[in-house]
């Protein structure tokens, strides 16, 4: 994937920052990614269109699952070089509170890192690390670098 | 999103093609978020166009199965239906697809909340496509 081989060919290989500023709905929800050594939170800003009830105001249901999605794949790619973006197999999400106009917070983990397939559980928080606003767990399909 | 039919528990919403959603720059593709989204929203719809429909849902959780690669340079349909409500959970199933091509793209079951305390009733979309009111 010419994506994935552009940024390694520029030494930016492990630069989730560049990754995500090359796909545009990355940019379109605005999310970000912050590295300390290899611990990886992303950050999705709080934004108007990204709001689902605009009484509370509540974050778009769809934003927090999108959201969730793009915090398993950053890890995945971080955590091995593959010739493709991993792609979702199946991802189940639980909307645990409210998400409200802050910024939210996510943080993957990989329980299962295998060639083809791995299984990935995130959460998403906002004030407290402890009280999630969402988690969720899904499957993904890896493409291995010596693979086509 | 468009909403173009909520009525008896069916939903049927739609997101056109946009340059600004593409997950894959390479493909144009839609990212699997924005059917994420599609399937959210289809789904809460549906609940609220139930017969004896609460206004007021919150998603509980939310499932969705990818079947096969998105074609880029379409719009995505998702149809959403609430198969059984108590008092208190809204169940639905929903599956998404592509405007040239009727096959599945995603297939998705979700449970919703309903009379969530907290959560006001959110006006709907008119069914002409206008965006809802504040």
């Amino acid at each position: 994937m010419k994506l994935l081989r552009d940024l390694r060919a520029e030494g930016k290989g492990r630069d989730m920052v560049a990754l995500l500023e090359r796909i545009p709905y990355a940019r379109f929800l605005g999310i970000g990614v912050d590295r300390k050594g290899s611990e990886l939170t992303t950050i999705l800003p709080f934004a108007d269109h990204l709001v689902g009830n605009v009484a509370l105001p509540a974050l778009h249901g769809g934003a927090i699952g999108a959201f969730l999605e793009f915090t398993a794949v950053i890890q995945l790619l971080f955590d091995s070089d593959s010739e493709r973006l991993p792609r979702t197999i199946d991802i189940s999400i639980d909307y645990l509170r409210s998400g409200r106009p802050l910024e939210t917070y996510g943080r993957a983990v990989v329980t299962k890192h295998g060639r083809r397939v791995a299984n990935v559980r995130c959460e998403a928080w906002q004030e407290e690390r402890h009280r999630p606003i969402a988690t969720a767990h899904g499957h993904f399909l890896l493409t291995p670098l010596d693979e086509p | 999103m468009r909403l173009h039919e909520a009525e008896g528990g069916v939903a049927v919403v739609s997101v056109p093609y946009d340059a600004r959603l593409v997950g894959d720059p390479e493909t144009g593709v839609l990212h699997g978020g924005v059917i994420t989204a599609l399937l959210d929203t289809a789904c809460g719809w549906a609940v609220m166009a139930a017969p004896a429909a609460i206004r007021s849902t919150a998603t509980l959780d939310l499932r969705i199965d990818y079947m096969r690669p998105a074609e880029p340079h379409q719009d995505m349909l998702v149809r959403a239906e609430c198969y059984h409500r108590t008092r208190s959970v809204a169940f639905v199933r929903a599956h998404a697809w592509q405007s040239a091509d009727e096959r599945i793209v995603a297939s998705s079951v979700a449970t919703f909340m309903l009379g969530a305390n907290r959560a006001v009733p959110v006006e709907f979309f008119q069914a002409d496509g206008a965006e809802p009111s504040a």
